[in-house]
């Protein structure tokens, strides 16, 4: 009998047990998640509360409930990974023991890392939407919001979901039209990259649709502090250069797990996993597996790229316990819905070789790939339901294979040769400063 | 692929004036890369960063970035952005003869 231990009980956790749940017999392999709380959230959700168009409630259900039956749910902080003599720590003192381990345990906020942040509560005017407290804190301040300057910050990347804080922008520009106050207040969007987004093309089309909706766009700006002492409040780089502020919308920065880097050998600099991002198995031992937002690989941290990765990741647990060569097939797909407000969204589909660029998706007939539609819109609302009905319990998404598919793209072979291929394990970080 | 000499030696540099191949990079040639981005004089602590980068190129194959930089290499972000203030992470790698940091996802 195999033990099976999954460290994470989110999208990437709960995706690969119910898979292996299904593949491997009660005999073969018992499989385990570990995660210190039972609230598993609709992440992508988070973007939708500060306007009022959702609630933690509904986009928030137990972890041990999105398990198939046979799969061990124990709840606990995990305190430290041994990999020599393969067992995790928990935080209760229990020790347990495994022949695969699969790190699912997604990215933290470490707004501590950035002067005038710190872990125990956000000053006043600052906000940030990537906790649900933090998403409700910041809704029932936009309510009370009569106009004024608002900057959007990123700290630093690499972040969950690189295109949310975009779509914060455009969703805040309608939410402000709908108030009727649009013209009250500045909107203002700050990057450390050196334009809107991380791919040309993409860059090129978000970057006008920032200018369209009247949000200005401050690059190659590396926060180092949130100045909050006087007024307006100020975000101060660490160059000298400073954006006022009267509310600010903060991406702090991110890292892996704690308990990451009390583990010798288990990550980077920054607690993420470093694995094979071809095989997602650890560069540190064999036995060891990451997926999803956890890993190091140059890739986006989001739900879809961790849904593409957990075929190929299940497929090499089941390999590697049968003693066979693992499937070098996990291409950097991502796949995502921006909402870009009034109703509309874009859909960018990309992996590790090409950058998003214009067409339909999956195929000739299919949804418009970075351009505004309604269409993608109701995909974006429709895909809630499939996370949850579809995505966690393991299936697959009809006519949708983890590969990114090219059938239906325009001028994809000219992006190949502005994308390096990275076979390395770099933490994804950027080198803008 | 433009050629440019420093210190007497043709080398390779791609887009943005970054080695194309860091076994082309000599210590002698350090300071006049320096120079050209308004760094006067290589200091000790400059050195430092410098080595670092070369160091972490060779084990990871890409230059760390700023907040890797502040984290392993002994010298502080503040003081990175003393050192080198149009970038620590771009400029570190340009001085150090390795290619452009890779770009973030």
């Amino acid at each position: 009998m195999k033990q099976i231990l999954i460290l994470g009980g989110g999208t990437g956790g709960t995706l690969v047990a119910n898979r292996l749940r299904r593949l491997l017999s009660p005999g073969e392999a018992e499989v385990t998640v570990v995660d210190q709380d039972d609230q598993h959230v609709y992440q992508p959700g988070l973007l939708f509360v500060p306007f009022g168009r959702a609630d933690p409630d509904e986009i928030t259900r137990p972890r041990h409930r999105q398990l198939r039956a046979g799969i061990g749910f124990r709840r606990a902080g995990i305190e430290r990974v041994d990999l020599g003599s393969a067992t995790v720590v928990l935080d209760d003192g229990a020790a347990l023991g495994y022949d695969v381990l699969v790190v699912a345990t997604g990215a933290r906020l470490i707004p501590e890392e950035t002067e005038g942040l710190d872990a125990g509560g956000w000053p006043d005017r600052v906000h940030t939407f990537y906790t649900p407290a933090g998403a409700v804190s910041l809704r029932d301040a936009l309510a009370g919001f009569e106009g004024g300057r608002i900057a959007v910050n990123v700290v630093d990347m690499p972040i969950k979901c690189p295109v949310a804080p975009l779509e914060f922008c455009f969703l805040a520009d309608w939410y402000f039209h709908e108030r009727k106050i649009r013209d009250r207040v500045e909107l203002t969007y700050v990057t450390p990259l050196d334009s809107a987004f991380t791919k040309p093309v993409a860059s090129r089309t978000l970057g006008g649709l920032l200018a369209d909706k009247g949000v200005g766009l401050v690059t190659e700006f590396n926060t180092g502090s949130v100045d909050t002492a006087g007024r307006p409040g100020r975000l101060v780089s660490w160059d000298g250069r400073e954006v006022p502020f009267d509310l600010a919308v903060v991406i702090p920065l991110h890292g892996g797990a704690e308990y990451v880097t009390r583990s010798p050998g288990l990550g980077d600099e920054l607690g993420f996993i470093t694995v094979d991002p071809h095989t997602l198995q650890s560069a540190a031992a064999p036995n060891v597996f990451a997926i999803g937002d956890a890993t190091g690989v140059p890739a986006s941290k989001a739900g879809s790229v961790t849904h593409f990765e957990g075929e190929v990741l299940v497929e090499n647990v089941v390999r590697f316990l049968g003693g066979r060569p693992l499937d070098a097939s996990f291409d950097g797909h991502a796949n995502c819905f921006i909402e870009t407000g009034f109703g509309k969204a874009l859909l960018i589909d990309f992996n590790y070789d090409t950058e998003p660029v214009t067409g339909h998706y999956p195929g000739a007939v299919g949804l418009p790939l970075l351009k505004q539609s309604r269409l993608n819109h109701l995909g974006k609302l429709m895909f809630q339901s499939f996370y949850w009905h579809g995505l966690l319990p393991g299936r697959d998404i009809p006519g949708i294979g983890s590969a990114m598919p090219e059938r239906g793209k325009r001028g994809l072979a000219a992006t190949r040769a502005h994308t390096t291929t990275t076979t390395t394990t770099a933490a994804g970080g950027n080198g803008a400063s | 692929m433009p050629n440019v000499t420093y210190a007497g030696q043709a080398v390779s540099v791609g887009d943005g004036g970054f080695f194309t191949d860091p076994g082309q990079w000599t210590e002698e040639m350090a300071p006049e890369i320096a120079m050209a981005e308004g760094i006067d004089q290589l200091t000790d602590r400059h050195w430092q960063v410098i080595k670092f980068m070369r160091h972490e190129y060779e084990e990871k194959g890409t230059g760390p970035t700023v907040r890797v930089l502040g984290k392993t290499s002994g010298v502080s972000i503040k003081e990175l952005y003393q050192l080198f203030p149009k970038g620590p992470a771009k400029i570190a790698a340009k001085v150090a003869g390795i290619p452009k940091p890779r770009g973030c996802i």
